[in-house]
């Protein structure tokens, strides 16, 4: 990939602390690191030593509260997977914008408890919404186009050669959009949430076919799968005060939908 | 005289009138319990129950073990997160405090550790004695109005429904 220092092979990765790394994939070194997401918690990344530069006022403090640390505790993304188009030179992440109150406490370790000494408070970060679609140029490092999502967005991309990517959303949308321009060209209601993997194959018959499982799950939607009581907002580590109303929107379930694209 | 009569029924209705346009200030001077949908059982409650459950002393005691021991993590402050909300109706090996302090001394199946050997039985008891006031089973003036620790949350000593007020200030 050409970078500032000329042609390098690299590897490109959305960090959960919200930046996007670009590295020499022979040696680790950081090349660039830019905010994909809202970070105030943080000032950059030292290109020398590849280490964080932490923000002092965000620090946690033992015994006291640090207010509005952005990204909150599960990042500016989480677990979920992004894809990668060849065709459009594109990285498609799906992502949260969250932000969180901290209260550190003494942590005591007992075998078989969680060895956790924060308290924990997650709401939506600036713009109100919780979930973000960015599609990312990594050569001009910057954004290509971004689509804000209400709730938190817990389901992996997937990009197809066709020029269509892939997501779902918390409240069951399953979404097509196009991969240039990220224009919504189709969506479908599911029953439940979508947190899966979309995954597309050449079925028997040559078709091609798009294939996720929507049920509501994971740390994001522990309110639903763990029936937690939204009147604590720091159940699930703090995560039920930024998904209150996900009861309201979606239920449990747990189905298989495949698709079958046109001939 | 005759004239007195009817002007103080007239004073009277003024002042009635006056008071009925203001509405004085509504408090619950004790939380609702809420209902337990698992039945207690037929073995009678514990004679120690009454020692513990409605003791200050006691109460806060377990509100600090609840802290320390842990119990937080999976519990958060009665919502729940990897273990089961607290503070909910909902009760898989019943909700009185005997048989809570039995769940924290026994442990149970998917998680919840035995703590039998890391606490005394006396405070066991203290912090089944908290665990019920999680889901406001417990007189207010036995639960302290504050915690120890940094808090995230509104003071125990008020009650479910003052909570979800100040939350949200639409009229039910």
């Amino acid at each position: 990939m050409p970078t500032a220092s000329g042609r390098r092979p690299v590897l490109v990765r959305p960090g959960r602390n919200g930046y996007m790394y670009v590295q020499d994939r022979r040696t680790g070194q950081v090349l660039s690191a830019t905010p994909y997401g809202f970070i105030n918690s943080s000032k950059g990344v030292d290109l020398k030593s590849g280490h964080l530069l932490p923000v002092k006022a965000k620090e946690p403090r033992m015994g006291r509260v640090v207010r509005n640390v952005c990204p909150a505790a599960p990042g500016a993304k989480d677990w979920n997977p992004s894809a990668f188009s060849p065709a459009t030179g594109l990285i498609y992440i799906p992502h949260i914008n969250l932000c969180m109150d901290m209260g550190t406490l003494e942590a005591n370790y007992i075998a078989g408890t969680l060895y956790v000494g924060a308290e924990v408070k997650m709401y939506a970060g600036p713009g109100g919404h919780r979930g973000i679609f960015t599609a990312w140029d990594p050569i001009r490092r910057r954004k290509a186009f971004a689509i804000k999502e209400d709730l938190p967005l817990w389901s992996p991309a997937l990009a197809t050669a066709g020029g269509v990517v892939f997501y779902g959303t918390m409240d069951g949308w399953f979404k097509a959009i196009d991969a240039r321009s990220g224009k919504l060209l189709w969506r479908f209601k599911t029953a439940s949430g979508i947190i899966g993997q979309p995954i597309s194959y050449r079925g028997p018959d040559g078709r091609q076919y798009i294939a996720v499982m929507s049920g509501v799950g994971g740390w994001a939607g522990a309110i639903i799968a763990n029936q937690l009581d939204s009147r604590d907002p720091t159940s699930a580590l703090g995560f039920v005060n930024a998904t209150k109303d996900l009861p309201k929107r979606t239920a449990a379930g747990g189905r298989l939908h495949v698709f079958a694209l046109p001939r | 005289m005759s004239s007195r009569f009817p002007a103080s029924l007239v004073g009277f209705a003024a002042a009635a009138a006056l008071l009925s346009g203001c509405d004085r200030e509504e408090r619950q001077s004790r939380p609702k319990p809420f209902g337990e949908t698992v039945p207690s059982g037929d073995t009678p409650l514990e004679v120690r129950a009454a020692a513990y459950e409605r003791n200050a002393f006691h109460i806060s005691q377990g509100q600090r073990l609840y802290s320390w021991m842990n119990c937080v993590g999976c519990h958060a402050f009665g919502g729940g997160g990897m273990g089961p909300p607290l503070m909910d109706d909902k009760w898989r090996y019943g909700g009185r405090i005997d048989q809570i302090a039995a769940t924290i001394n026994e442990g149970r199946r998917n998680g919840m550790p035995s703590f039998r050997g890391r606490l005394s039985e006396d405070q066991v008891w203290q912090l089944a004695a908290f665990v019920r006031t999680l889901s406001g089973q417990t007189r207010k003036d036995a639960v302290a109005g504050r915690t120890d620790d940094v808090s995230n949350r509104p003071p125990l000593s008020q009650t479910v429904e003052e909570t979800i007020r100040q939350e949200d200030p639409t009229p039910q």
